[in-house]
C-alpha cells in the first residue's frame, strides 16, 4: 500500500481568512481509483479545501500533492495541465455559447491548439469531434448546438461534468453536483458519476447523503475546517462523531 | 448572403474614388484609418472584456517613432514603418505587463496613466518630439515604386491594408486563441481551472491589438504627413472607444460602423454646425439610449425582430 503514490495527499493545510480559520491541520489521502466524499455541515471549509486544491486560494500553510507532485503554490492552469479538473457548485459556463462550443474549451485549454491566433477553432475538427462524443455520454448529443442559456438547470449541470470528463482528468473535483436537481435529475447525475472510470479519481462534496453515500467508497467529514472523521464509509456513518456533527442526534 | 452583399460593398469600396471628389475620397481613407484602430482596439474591449482608455499610445507612438526614424535617423519609410511597429509592439509588452495586473476599472486607469505619460512626453520632449509645434515634413512610403501622394492612390492603399487587417482580425477572434480569449472574457477563473493561461491569452491580445494600432498610427502619420501630441491625447483614445462602442463591440463590423459616423459628424457636420461637438454628444447619446449594445448588433436584432413578425 505504501509504494502507491496517493493521487491526492493534504498535509498539515491550514488556511485563515484574516483571523477566521476556514481550512485547520486538514490531513487527507486519496489514492487513485479512489471514491471520496467530502461532507460537512454549511461552513465547514469543504468548498475553501477544493478552491485549495484547484489553486483558486493559495493556503495559509501546509502541503497539496497530486500524484506525488507538490502543487502548493501552482497557478490553477498548470495544475489542470497535471491532470486536475473541477466542476463548480454554482453553475460556471460559457452562457452565451453552444454547449459543443463549451466542451471545447475545457479541450482547447490542454491541447498547444490553443495558441493558434491564425486557424479558426471549427477547423479543429477532431476535437470537435471529441467534445460531442462526450456530450453523447452525458445524454446532451441531441442539444449540442444550443446555446447554454436555451437550456434546463439540470442539463447545465451535465454540461458542467461533460466539461470536466472531456478532459480526461487523473483526479476530478465534484462541487455539489447535485445540487438544486430534481429527484428523478439526481438519479441521472449520479448514473453519470457511478459511469466514470476508474481512472479518474473522484473527490466529491455533497450535501445530498441519500445519494451521494452510495457513489462513494471513503467518506470525510469536515466540521469547522477540521477533519472530524475520515475512512471507509460504512465506518464513517457508524461513528458516534458523526452523528453528533452532521445528523443532529 | 453575407458573403455576396460583403463582395458587392469591397466592390463599392474600390471604385469609390472614381466617381467621388478628393474631399469625400480623403474622407474615406479617413474612415478606413480610425476603422483599423477601432478594430484594434475592439480586440481588447469586445473580445477581452478589457476596456483600455490609452489605445491612442499604440497608434501615437508608432506615428511619432517613424517620424523620428526618416527625419532624425534618415531610415527609408519601409525600413521605418517596420522598426516603428517592433518598437511599438514592444512598449505594448512593457504597458501589457504594468496594465495587466488589473482587470476591469483598474486597467482602464492604468492604461489611461500610461497613455497620458506618452501624451506629456509628446509635449515637452521638444528635442525629439518637437513639442506641440508637432512634427511636420513627412513622406508617404511609394510601394512598387507607385506614388501615393494623389488622393485617389492613397485611400487604394489604405484599403488593401484595412481589407488584410479587417481579414486578419476576422481570423483572430473565431482561431482557437480568439476563443479561449472570449473564453477568459465571459469566465476568468472557468477558463484558468480549464487550463488556459488566462494573463497570458491577455496578454499576447495586448501586443496584438497594439500592432494593428500602430499599423493604424503609420496609415494615420502618412495621411496627414504631421503628427501632433494631440494624437496621443485621452480625447483621441477616448473617440476609438466611442466608436468601439457605438457600432457595437465584439463584432467585426462595429467598429467600421462606429468609426464612420464618427469621422462624417467630425469633417462633414462640422463644416455645416458649428457646435459640432453637441452634435456629436447627442448622436451618441441617441445610440446609447436606442440601440444600448450599439448600432450593428441593434440593428439586427431589429431587423431580425420585423421579419420574425411578418412571418
Amino acid at each position: 500500500m505504501s509504494a502507491t503514490i496517493a493521487a491526492l495527499e493534504i498535509i498539515n493545510l491550514n488556511k485563515f481568512f484574516g483571523g477566521l480559520p476556514a481550512t485547520q491541520n486538514v490531513n487527507l489521502q486519496v489514492m487513485p481509483g479512489e471514491r471520496r466524499l467530502i461532507i460537512g455541515p454549511n461552513g465547514a471549509g469543504k468548498t475553501t479545501l477544493f478552491n485549495q486544491i484547484t489553486g483558486d486560494f493559495l493556503p495559509s500553510s501546509g502541503q497539496i500533492k497530486l500524484f506525488g507532485s507538490d502543487i502548493t503554490r501552482m497557478k490553477p492552469h498548470e495544475r489542470a495541465h497535471l491532470g486536475l479538473s473541477r466542476t463548480y457548485q454554482i453553475i460556471t459556463l460559457f452562457s452565451k455559447d453552444t454547449l459543443v462550443h463549451n466542451v471545447t474549451l475545457g479541450l482547447l485549454g490542454l491541447s498547444p491548439a490553443r495558441w493558434n491566433l491564425f486557424k479558426p477553432l471549427d477547423h479543429y475538427q477532431e476535437m470537435e469531434v471529441e467534445a460531442r462524443r462526450v456530450l453523447g455520454l452525458v445524454g446532451l448529443g441531441s442539444m449540442a448546438d444550443r446555446l447554454v442559456s436555451e437550456i434546463a438547470y439540470g442539463q447545465k449541470r451535465r454540461v458542467e461534468i461533460a466539461m470536466a470528463m472531456a478532459q480526461k482528468p487523473k483526479l476530478l473535483l465534484l462541487d455539489e453536483p447535485l445540487a438544486g436537481l430534481s429527484a428523478e435529475e439526481r438519479t441521472t447525475i449520479k448514473e453519470l458519476i457511478a459511469a466514470i472510470p476508474k481512472e479518474t479519481t473522484l473527490v466529491m462534496i455533497e450535501h445530498d447523503m441519500d445519494t451521494a453515500l452510495d457513489l462513494a467508497e471513503t467518506v470525510t467529514l469536515l466540521h469547522y475546517g477540521k477533519v472530524i472523521v475520515d475512512g471507509q464509509r460504512d465506518a464513517v456513518i457508524a461513528d458516534e462523531k458523526t452523528r453528533e456533527v452532521y445528523l443532529g442526534h | 448572403m453575407k458573403q455576396i452583399s460583403g463582395a458587392i460593398f469591397l466592390a463599392l469600396l474600390c471604385v469609390f474614388p472614381l466617381f467621388a471628389g478628393d474631399f469625400y475620397i480623403n474622407l474615406a481613407s479617413q474612415i478606413l484609418i480610425a476603422a483599423i484602430f477601432a478594430m484594434s482596439l475592439n480586440l481588447l474591449v469586445g473580445y477581452g472584456g478589457l476596456t483600455s482608455l490609452g489605445h491612442a499610445s499604440f497608434l501615437g507612438f508608432a506615428a511619432y517613432a517613424s517620424a523620428w526614424f526618416t527625419t532624425q535617423m534618415g531610415l527609408g519609410v519601409g525600413t521605418a514603418a517596420v522598426a516603428s511597429i517592433v518598437a511599438t509592439m514592444v512598449m505594448a509588452g512593457l504597458f501589457g505587463m504594468i496594465a495587466l495586473r488589473a482587470t476591469g476599472l483598474g486597467f482602464l486607469m492604468i492604461t489611461l496613466a500610461l497613455s497620458q505619460v506618452l501624451w506629456g512626453l509628446a509635449y515637452r520632449w521638444v528635442a525629439v518630439t518637437n513639442g506641440d509645434n508637432g512634427m511636420s515634413g513627412l513622406a508617404r512610403p511609394a510601394p512598387f515604386g507607385i506614388s501615393l501622394d494623389s488622393g485617389a492612390n492613397y485611400y487604394w492603399f489604405t484599403l488593401v491594408v484595412f481589407v488584410v487587417a479587417y481579414w486578419l482580425m476576422a481570423i483572430f477572434v473565431s482561431s482557437a486563441f480568439g476563443s479561449a480569449l472570449r473564453g477568459t472574457r465571459d469566465q476568468a477563473r472557468r477558463m484558468s481551472a480549464l487550463g488556459h493561461e488566462v494573463w497570458m491569452i491577455r496578454w499576447i491580445t495586448f501586443i496584438y491589438a497594439g500592432f494593428w494600432g500602430a499599423v493604424s498610427g503609420l496609415l494615420y502619420v502618412y495621411y496627414t504627413k504631421y503628427i501632433h501630441p494631440s494624437s496621443l491625447s485621452i480625447t483621441a483614445s477616448a473617440e476609438g472607444l466611442l466608436s468601439v462602442i457605438a457600432g457595437g463591440s465584439g463584432t467585426l463590423g462595429g467598429p467600421l460602423v462606429g468609426s464612420a459616423l464618427l469621422i462624417i459628424l467630425k469633417n462633414y457636420a462640422s463644416a455645416y454646425v458649428e457646435r459640432w461637438n453637441m452634435l456629436l454628444g447627442f448622436v451618441f447619446l441617441f445610440i446609447v439610449l436606442v440601440l444600448p449594445e450599439g448600432i450593428v448588433p441593434g440593428l439586427k436584432r431589429i431587423f431580425s425582430r420585423r421579419q420574425g413578425g411578418q412571418s
